[in-house]
C-alpha cells in the first residue's frame, strides 16, 4: 500500500467513526484506536497520538454549538478539568512507560465498558435536590433550557466524588488517546446529578482541553505522526460535522445497538490481541 | 452589555469554532503538499519509531512549515488544533476577571498552568 492509498483509506475509516460515533451520541473516538491498530496494523502508539488530536477537533466542533445554545454549564466544566487535566498528565506519562500490551488490554476493558453504558438503561433523573452547601460554594448550581421551553434549574451533588470520577476520566483520556466522554458523564450524571442534557454538553466542553493536556506531552514524545493524524483528524471531523447535520431525522435507536455491539467486539479483539501481545 | 456567562459562552463559541476550522484548513494544505511528494511512497506505521526532533518541537516545526514541507505544515495545524483549548482557557480567565469572580480566576488559572506545563515544561519542545 502506497502513502496515498494509506491516506485514503484511513481517512474513510475515519469518517465512517466519526459520524457513526455523532449519530449515536457515543463518540467516534473510541473505535479509532483499535481501527487503526487492528485494520491498518498502526504501531499503539502512533494510533493514540493521532486519536488524541482527532478528539480535540471534534470535540471543541461540537462544544461550540452546545455552549452558545446554553446547556454547557462552563462553571462546571472549568472547575472540573483541574481534576482531568491533571489525570491527563498523568495518563499521558503513565502511557510512555507501560508496555502496549497492556495498553491493549486497558483499552480493550474500557471498550467492554462503554459497550456496556450504551446499551444500560438510563435512571430516571431525580428532580428538585436540595442545594449541596460545597456545590453552593463553588457555583456550580445552574439552569439550562428544558424540552417544556422554560428554564429549568438544577441543585449539583457529590462534588468530592465527581472530582474524584473526573480524576479517573482525564487519566484514562491521556493513557489510551480517548476523550472518555462515557466516564465524564457517568461522573455528572449518575454521582452529581447533573441533568442528563447538562452532562453530556458538558463533557463534550471539556473533552478538548482534557485532550490538550496529554497532547502535549504527546507531541513533545514524537506519538504525533503528520502523516497518520492527517487523515484521522480530517476523516473525524468531517465525519462528525456530517453526523450532527443528520442527526435531527435520523432513527439512531437501531444504529446505536450496532455500534455497541461493534465497540464490544473490537474490546474483545484489543484484549485478546494485547493476551498473545500481536499488537 | 454587561459581562455575563451567556457572552462568555458566545465567544468561547466562536473561538473553539474559528480555532478547529484554521487548524483543519491548514492540515489540509499540507496534506496537498504531502501527498504530491510521498503519495507513491510506501506507508509503514508497524513499527514504533518516534518522530524525528524537528516534527517534536515547535521551532522544527515552523521551520518544516516555512520550508513547505508538507510534514511540517500538518504538525503546525495539528499544533494550532492543541491550542485552541488552551486559548479557550486563557479566553475564559479574562471573562471570569471581568465578572470579578476572583475563585473562578483562579481554577481557571490552575487549568492554564497545566496546559503550558504539558506544552512548554514536559519535554524540549517549545
Amino acid at each position: 500500500m502506497n502513502t496515498l492509498e494509506f491516506t485514503v483509506l484511513v481517512a474513510i475509516g475515519s469518517l465512517i467513526a466519526g459520524l457513526v460515533g455523532a449519530l449515536t451520541g457515543l463518540g467516534g473516538g473510541v473505535v479509532l484506536v483499535p481501527l487503526l491498530t487492528i485494520f491498518f496494523k498502526v504501531d499503539i502508539r502512533y494510533a493514540i497520538g493521532a486519536s488524541l488530536v482527532s478528539v480535540i477537533a471534534t470535540s471543541s466542533g461540537a462544544a461550540a454549538a452546545y455552549v452558545k445554545e446554553g446547556f454547557s454549564n462552563i462553571r462546571i466544566g472549568m472547575f472540573l478539568e483541574i481534576a482531568t487535566t491533571l489525570g491527563a498528565l498523568c495518563g499521558a506519562f503513565l502511557a510512555t512507560v507501560v508496555p502496549t500490551r497492556y495498553l491493549a488490554i486497558i483499552f480493550g476493558v474500557m471498550l467492554l465498558y462503554s459497550a456496556y453504558l450504551a446499551r444500560k438503561p438510563r435512571t430516571p433523573e431525580q428532580r428538585n435536590l436540595p442545594p449541596d452547601p460545597l456545590a453552593t460554594r463553588l457555583r456550580l448550581n445552574g439552569n439550562f433550557p428544558s424540552d417544556e421551553g422554560s428554564m429549568r434549574s438544577y441543585n449539583v451533588q457529590s462534588v468530592p466524588t465527581g472530582f474524584s470520577l473526573m480524576f479517573g476520566a482525564g487519566a484514562l483520556s491521556g493513557l489510551l488517546g480517548i476523550g472518555s466522554g462515557a466516564v465524564k458523564v457517568v461522573a455528572m450524571d449518575q454521582a452529581m446529578k447533573i441533568p442528563f442534557k447538562v452532562s453530556t454538553t458538558t463533557s463534550n466542553f471539556m473533552i478538548g482541553v482534557t485532550a490538550a493536556a496529554s497532547a502535549g506531552i504527546y507531541l513533545n514524545r514524537g506519538y504525533v505522526d503528520p502523516g497518520l493524524a492527517m487523515p484521522v483528524m480530517l476523516g473525524v471531523l468531517a465525519g462528525s460535522l456530517l453526523g450532527a447535520r443528520i442527526l435531527i431525522k435520523a432513527e439512531t435507536r437501531i444504529l446505536r445497538l450496532v455500534f455497541s455491539l461493534v465497540i464490544a467486539f473490537l474490546g474483545a479483539q484489543m484484549i485478546y490481541k494485547g493476551m498473545v501481545g500481536t499488537i | 452589555m454587561a459581562w455575563s456567562d451567556q457572552k462568555i459562552e458566545q465567544i468561547i463559541g466562536n473561538l473553539l469554532r474559528a480555532g478547529v476550522m484554521i487548524a483543519a484548513l491548514v492540515v489540509f494544505i499540507g496534506a496537498l503538499f504531502y501527498l504530491i511528494h510521498h503519495g507513491a511512497a510506501p506507508t509503514d506505521y508497524r513499527v514504533f519509531r518516534g518522530e524525528p526532533s524537528d516534527l517534536r518541537s515547535l521551532n522544527g516545526i515552523l521551520h518544516d512549515a516555512f520550508a513547505l514541507r508538507g510534514r511540517g505544515i500538518i504538525q503546525l495545524g495539528l499544533v494550532l488544533l492543541i491550542l485552541t483549548p488552551v486559548a479557550r482557557v486563557a479566553f475564559s480567565i479574562w471573562g471570569f476577571a471581568e465578572e470579578h469572580d476572583r475563585m473562578y480566576v483562579i481554577f481557571t488559572s490552575i487549568v492554564l498552568v497545566i496546559l503550558l506545563y504539558s506544552l512548554l515544561g514536559s519535554g524540549s519542545a517549545f
